[in-house]
């Protein structure tokens, strides 16, 4: 397997500009005559589905919810990073681009980071023009805040609601296509294959949620925005829909599937309450700004928040980190956490740490606290019966986002011809730590300004001929999904989805969690071997296939993940290092924190599927930094 | 605590439905809505029946995939939530709660609480948006726009779709949905060009899914789990009856 990046060379800031003019273009009057097949709705599909069809493409747009509205970018809560440096405090598409290549601890591509720094701009203009409606301070300019890992206020932000309202933006410019007839929507719609003609993705294998149907769609290329993975955990703070399927089946027809081990782990969600429980719940990095972390100093002080005085509390990141304090990077936030209940001073004894607003509170008032937090505070309390104004919230770290995902190019385009991956399914641009507020970043640039450009060339220069879906790749692709169905609906086991899915999240979350040891991992991987067979013995999936089925769509996705966490387990397994998300607990310096080794593995880890009864083989894309120097990460 | 269950159940569009009783025990107060019913269908699962289909996705009430009418009520007894965010202390030991799918002739039934809400979708395609196409935009910060506006166009703005507003409506209509759309762009300088071209098309797309009138009730900003203003429903209807004077 060849993985060649195709990053432009020359100076980092000409980059872009000149792969633009070096690229080929498709004719506006051509661009009516390619089919282009968008997977996903959130922030990257509808933006890429929107975008493409504004130029002229023809654009079949698939998502599993009942409306592309509803695609989990929604629930981004904090904001999105631009380089606009309107508050004049030193901010700049060059230091936007290093924060990032630093936050994601110097393993992400250069020339990738910086272009989305650059595009960073065009994407707040863009989404002010559709009507976005962003925080505005009283002169009637936009307002920003800070988040983790920056020392600059480049975050633009909708209350707590970011996501929301950037996903509603991009889906009314998506509805605006469909109206114009360029985009055909297709809801409650699940991938379930890709297909492959003479090498280059020609379509997909998808089931209508309602009525089973197995559809075939051919297309000229396939774009993958189907979002990360982390509920491979089962316990994550993704939606309950969230899979790895489509990522998946394209990395067994043949993608590399890049760093799957790169996991974040978020610092402030709520505790885990109950063995029912059936997902976590995020608090926006930006209580980070006014919240203050802190546990008791003694271990095992049981004593409720208001009956520990200030002497007693140990503000362990303030304490650690002076010049970053509360507003150190999500990694170095969750690890921090999971030392201090390690050590037994959780709050109450859990598993949980303090976020304090009292301070805040007492300077600026409850009411401009409110005014920032306010939805955050309403939900906190929705789900503990717990009032933030009056007591701490208790917060823990919990999965949240995939840096790994499907390797691409610089084009966004995968080792397979015509298949490109935009947004969080691809692993492009966060190295092994993504800071706060670069998901929606990215996810809108990969889809508004990257691909719109890339896919015109890779059209331009493929040069495939046209295909129909009676092509005998797509009748085998069906043939193998349906058998697939087939094997799950006739188990007649006795053991429930969920539950295989709850037991192979404590493996995922024991082993391959924040913090990982080659032991835990070597042993993971036969606990998810042996789980997997028992699943495919004894999974019990009710109903029928040509039926609203939700036991079967659940059941193929955990088949999935089954399979996916033992890569992941590998990818950890073999990278000899901690670098951002990804903790190996034999590397660490004094201090406890990642010890990186770039002499290894400065570099992307790209795994080939190459059957299920063998192992899969790992390729390296190295990775070069001209204009950031390679450092230990320090926020002290 | 120990519940009881009445929930309805269908088998598709065409299929006539029923209310069928199931038992709830061990509900902890802890629970969400949504986990208690998890517990009752991977029961169902365990013993090889079919689980209670439902909408659920986010969890954290935002994405709008959530609905359900319990015992009447949109989203459940709880202002301002939708029912992946109502929790279980709100019931008592003992309780029967009625769970229906929403009732409109315009949200056909799926399966049972399922709905098919794409006619929210079509009314959107109608002209729920800004004709702006990507890169055709001006400095973000080229015009301000007086806070007090921006924040009221994010409080319409925050409709999560889920169509709670209709199922609460004696008409089922669906002025509330239709109009925050309207409100958050007719509040911005950016929605003004198309103002009166979008009211008319958003509405006559709403009549067109056969939407019931408003009758100003109010019942919609009762049942809103965003607590959206029926203020913007006034504000569609002038803008509405101007666009119709203007020949729009």
């Amino acid at each position: 397997m060849k993985l060649d990046s195709r990053e432009p060379t020359g100076p980092i800031e000409e980059r872009w500009d000149k792969h633009r003019f070096d690229m080929k273009l498709v004719n506006p009057a051509n661009k009516r005559k390619f089919d282009v097949i968008v997977v996903g709705s959130g922030l990257a599909g509808a933006s890429a589905a929107a975008t493409l069809a504004e130029l002229g493409y023809n654009v079949r747009c698939f998502c599993y919810q009942d409306s592309p509205r509803r695609a989990h970018s929604i629930a981004a809560q904090g904001g999105i990073n631009s380089a606009k440096n309107y508050p004049n405090d030193g901010d700049s598409v060059f230091r936007l681009f290093y924060d990032t290549v630093k936050g994601g601890d110097y393993r992400s591509r250069e020339s990738n980071v910086y272009r989305l720094s650059q595009v960073s701009l065009n994407i707040i203009d863009q989404a002010v023009g559709q009507g976005v409606p962003f925080a505005r301070e009283y002169g009637g300019l936009l307002a920003n805040r800070s988040f983790g890992g920056a020392q600059v206020s480049r975050t633009f932000y909708a209350r707590g609601q970011t996501g929301q309202q950037l996903l509603l933006g991009a889906y009314q410019a998506l509805a605006r296509q469909i109206d114009a007839g360029k985009v055909k929507m297709y809801t409650r719609t699940e991938m379930l294959d890709v297909v492959l003609v003479d090498g280059h993705a020609r379509g997909i294998i998808t089931r209508n949620l309602v009525d089973g149907t197995i559809e075939r769609h051919a297309g000229d290329a396939v774009l993958l925005a189907t979002g990360g993975y982390s509920n491979v955990f089962y316990l994550s703070t993704n939606a309950m829909g969230c899979n790895v399927t489509a990522a998946y089946r394209a990395y067994k027809k043949g993608a590399a599937f890049a760093n799957p081990c790169y996991t974040q782990i978020h610092p402030t969600c709520i505790p885990v309450k109950g063995s029912y429980q059936s997902k976590l719940t995020l608090m926006s990095e930006s209580l980070r700004n006014d919240g203050r972390v802190w546990v008791p100093k003694k271990a095992g002080d049981m004593r409720p928040a208001n009956q520990i005085p200030e002497d007693e509390r140990d503000y362990y990141l303030e304490r650690k980190y002076p010049s970053f304090g509360n507003l150190v990077p999500r990694d170095v936030a969750s690890r921090n956490a999971k030392y201090v209940c390690d050590e037994n001073r959780g709050v109450q004894g859990g598993q949980q740490v303090y976020l304090d607003f009292r301070d805040a509170i007492n300077r600026v008032g409850a009411e401009a606290v409110k005014a920032k937090y306010g939805n955050l505070f309403h939900m906190y309390q929705k789900i503990t019966a717990e009032n933030p104004y009056e007591v701490p919230m208790r917060i823990f770290p919990a999965p949240h986002y995939t840096m790994g995902g499907l390797w691409v190019d610089y084009n966004l385009m995968s080792n397979i011809p015509g298949l490109h991956v935009l947004g969080e399914a691809n692993f492009s641009d966060h190295g092994s730590n993504r800071l706060g507020a670069s998901a929606l970043m990215q996810g809108l640039a990969d889809g508004y300004f990257v691909i719109p450009y890339t896919l015109g060339h890779y059209l331009a220069t493929a040069k495939q001929p046209k295909v129909n879906t009676d092509h005998p790749e797509f009748g085998a692709a069906e043939e193998a999904v349906r058998g697939r169905i087939g094997k799950l609906l006739s188990n007649n086991g006795s053991e429930t989805v969920d539950s295989f899915h709850r037991r192979l999240g404590r493996i995922m979350w024991n082993h391959c969690g924040m913090s990982r040891t080659a032991e835990g991992l070597t042993s993971a991987i036969e606990e998810i071997k042996e789980l997997r067979e028992e699943f495919w013995n004894n999974v019990s999936v009710t109903g029928s296939e040509g039926s609203f089925n939700s036991v079967l769509e659940r059941a193929g996705r955990v088949a999935d993940f089954l399979e996916f966490g033992e890569l992941m387990c590998r990818d950890a397994l073999t990278r000899n290092e901690s670098c951002g998300g990804h903790f190996r607990e034999e590397f660490q310096t004094e201090e406890g924190e990642a010890k990186r080794d770039d002499e290894s593995y400065a570099h992307v880890a790209a795994w080939e599927y190459t059957g299920d009864d063998s192992e899969p083989v790992r390729h390296t894309e190295a990775l070069d930094f001209e204009y950031v120097k390679l450092t230990q990460r320090s926020y002290k | 605590m120990n519940l009881t269950l009445k929930v309805w159940r269908q088998d598709g569009a065409s299929g006539s439905g029923q209310f069928v009783t199931y038992p709830a025990n061990d509900v902890s107060e802890h629970m969400s809505f949504l986990e208690m019913l998890d517990v009752v269908n991977e029961k169902l699962e365990a013993e090889g029946q079919d689980p209670i289909a439902f909408d659920h996705d986010c969890r954290e009430g935002i994405c709008g995939a959530c609905s359900m009418q319990i015992n009447g009520v949109p989203h459940g007894p709880e202002r301002g939530t939708t029912t992946c965010q109502l929790h279980m202390r709100t019931f008592k030991d003992g309780d029967s709660i009625t769970i229906e799918p929403w009732r409109a002739a315009s949200f056909p039934v799926v399966k049972d609480l399922v709905v098919d809400r794409s006619a929210f979708d079509r009314i959107i395609e109608a002209g729920g948006y800004v004709s702006v196409s990507t890169g055709a935009t001006q400095d973000a910060n080229a015009t301000p726009i007086n806070k007090a506006d921006a924040d009221e166009a994010f409080d319409y703005a925050t409709c999560i779709g889920c169509g709670a507003c209709v199922a609460a409506c004696k008409n089922a209509s669906a002025s509330l949905f239709t109009s925050a759309k309207l409100s958050h762009l007719a509040l911005l300088p950016q929605g003004q060009a198309e103002r009166y071209e979008r009211t008319a098309a958003m509405v006559a797309q709403m009549d067109l899914e056969g939407f019931g009138a408003c009758t100003n009730t109010y019942e919609c900003e009762a049942a809103c789990p965003k607590e959206i203003s029926v203020n913007a429903i006034a504000r569609m209807n002038r803008d509405y009856l101007k666009a119709t004077l203007l020949g729009r």
